[in-house]
């Protein structure tokens, strides 16, 4: 079992047991819907992006343990960061959890780190990135997006 | 892993040699020998279906219908005499009224577009039901746009059947046809289609009877199913992927238009105008898939050897195996509970993702399938974003049951 271990780790398991930030932002001025059309899972992402900060960040919806405990997160990573810099964050993670590894000037993961297992199960990169693809879209102004 | 070699009770089936029939089931996956249970979404294919294909690759390539030369006769001859096979499997009345598609989607399609077409005005209602496949939802559902018409779905009930009242009560002067699973692929339902039929016909409405998930487990016999059309996909049938079957019943497919346009759907063509070919060859344009059909064709003669009466008994064996084996584990729900099911098991567990059941039952070994099953209706219906399914095909065993079962307690352990 210890590549399942590998995957689900217990600081994930926690997480999606417990997501933090699993709320509809009182004062949210961006949101965006993802949706992942292979397996159901569906988040919306609800941001307060003051200026070039993101003042609070939040999400709900349902997923699998994998897209269910990144989405939350998430969440506690780019709460207080500037845009520029949760895009980079993006950056790194997508190359953790496709196996790309870390290289010089990637954003450092932190916590985040938990999720390198997942660069061994190619089937759920989706569910780990579902979130960081919603929160994107919703940086970016697009309403809707799919990990298709 | 051991396997019975014993016939599992009544149903005259050698299992390790059905077993040995399959050279996918010796390999292992993540160290583990092989449990596939995937089979509602795929069947594998034994080795005459594989030879049979390399065979005329190998030996008989050539195109068919048009060559006077002896490759082309061969060839032609093959695939014509899969059509007799074919037409002899589901006891159609006349060889003619065989149609080769792509699978049961385009079986769907062509009489979606070719009958439906043909037939429905603004006003006009189609009739399915919610535990449809989306193939058996969406060609309708474009059709009703184009022309305006309102598709109606016969409701279920909590076990997964059809509720027969209401389907009654939905047919109408404004039904022009009825479109039905025989076996829901997420549910296991069997539907009573006779009686469908009869009740449709008491209207004057066709019934299409998507046939996808019933064909490995059942014989059918399309004249006393009285249905007037049926299609079916090879690729579940331990056929190969791409190739499938459309019955239709001569007197409606002679009257319908072509489907698709090209070679061989035509007796002569000029810039004016073209004259379409007879029967089947009006539905079959350009070359058509040939190494499909012939390999269809020996998984035909392959499943008939086996006795689809020994198939679906066993299959039946190892289903109420396994609903006994799952029902004790906490939190586990099955989803999908009517009296006459065939060798679907969907369950959830818990609040636990099926997404991550199918992972860690796949670090097993154990292929399973998750999601909505492409029947999301079905899946709002339950409440459940989707399920794990686990789908039995003649060469599962008891014993891999036994391993379904510990690695689900696996699962738990895992999200404990």
């Amino acid at each position: 079992m210890s590549d399942l271990r590998d995957l689900y780790q217990e600081v994930i398991l926690e997480h999606s047991k417990a997501p933090r930030n699993y709320r509809e932002s009182s004062a949210w001025n961006r949101k965006a819907e993802g949706f992942n059309p292979l397996c159901g899972d569906r988040f919306t992402v609800y941001l307060t992006v003051d200026g070039d900060s993101i003042r609070d960040v939040s999400f709900q919806g349902s997923g699998c343990a994998i897209s269910k405990a990144s989405a939350s997160m998430m969440t506690q990573s780019v709460k207080g960061k500037s845009v520029a810099d949760a895009e980079k964050l993006f950056e790194s993670f997508h190359r953790l959890v496709t196996g790309l590894g870390h290289s010089n000037g990637d954003a450092e993961l932190g916590k985040l780190t938990v999720f390198s297992g997942v660069s061994e199960f190619p089937a759920r990169v989706k569910c780990a990135t579902l979130a960081w693809h919603t929160l994107q879209a919703a940086l970016e102004g697009r309403q809707e997006t799919t990990t298709e | 892993m051991s396997i019975g070699t014993k016939t599992v009770s009544g149903s005259g089936l050698d299992l390790a040699r059905v077993r040995a029939d399959f050279p996918i089931l010796q390999r292992s996956v993540h160290g583990k020998p092989l449990v596939y249970l995937d089979n509602a979404a795929t069947s594998q294919k034994p080795r005459t279906v594989i030879e049979t294909i390399s065979r005329y690759y190998e030996e008989t390539n050539s195109n068919v219908h048009r060559g006077v030369h002896y490759l082309s006769e061969q060839a032609t001859s093959d695939y014509e005499g899969v059509r007799k096979t074919a037409q002899q499997f589901l006891n159609a009345a006349d060889l003619r009224e065989i149609i080769f598609v792509r699978g049961a989607t385009e079986g769907i399609n062509l009489v979606a577009q070719s009958y439906g077409r043909a037939h429905l005005a603004a006003g006009d209602e189609i009739l399915i039901t919610q535990m449809e496949h989306h193939s058996n939802i969406v060609p309708w559902q474009i059709l009703c746009d184009e022309r305006g018409a309102t598709l109606r779905a016969a409701p279920i009930n909590e076990a997964g059947e059809l509720d027969l009242d209401r389907f009654a009560r939905l047919l109408n002067a404004k039904t022009r046809l009825v479109a039905i699973t025989h076996v829901s692929n997420a549910l296991g339902t069997i539907n009573p289609i006779r009686r469908i039929v009869e009740m449709a016909h008491g209207w004057n409405v066709p019934v299409l009877v998507d046939g996808a998930q019933a064909v490995p487990h059942m014989p059918v016999d399309v004249q006393a199913l009285g249905c007037d059309f049926y299609t079916f996909s090879g690729h579940k049938l331990y056929g190969p992927t791409g190739i499938g079957v459309l019955y239709g019943k001569s007197a409606l497919l002679d009257k319908m238009p072509p489907y698709q346009g090209g070679g061989d759907m035509i007796m002569s063509v000029t810039l004016e105008k073209t004259v379409y070919n007879r029967l089947p060859y009006k539905f079959e344009a350009g070359t058509p898939d040939i190494a499909g059909v012939i390999g269809l064709g020996a998984a035909l003669r392959y499943v008939s050897s086996v006795g689809l009466e020994n198939i679906g008994v066993h299959e039946s064996a190892v289903l109420a195996y396994a609903t006994s084996a799952v029902s004790p584990i906490p939190g586990l729900r099955v989803i999908g509970t009517a009296k006459e099911k065939a060798s679907v098991l969907s369950f959830t567990l818990d609040n636990i993702h099926p997404h991550d059941i199918g992972t860690i039952l796949d670090q097993e070994g154990i292929a399973i399938r998750t999601g909505h099953h492409c029947s999301q209706p079905v899946m709002q219906f339950f409440g459940v974003e989707a399920t794990a399914r686990a789908s039995f095909a003649l060469y599962n065993t008891k014993e891999e049951v036994d391993r379904l079962v510990r690695a689900i307690e696996k699962v738990r352990e895992v999200f404990a």
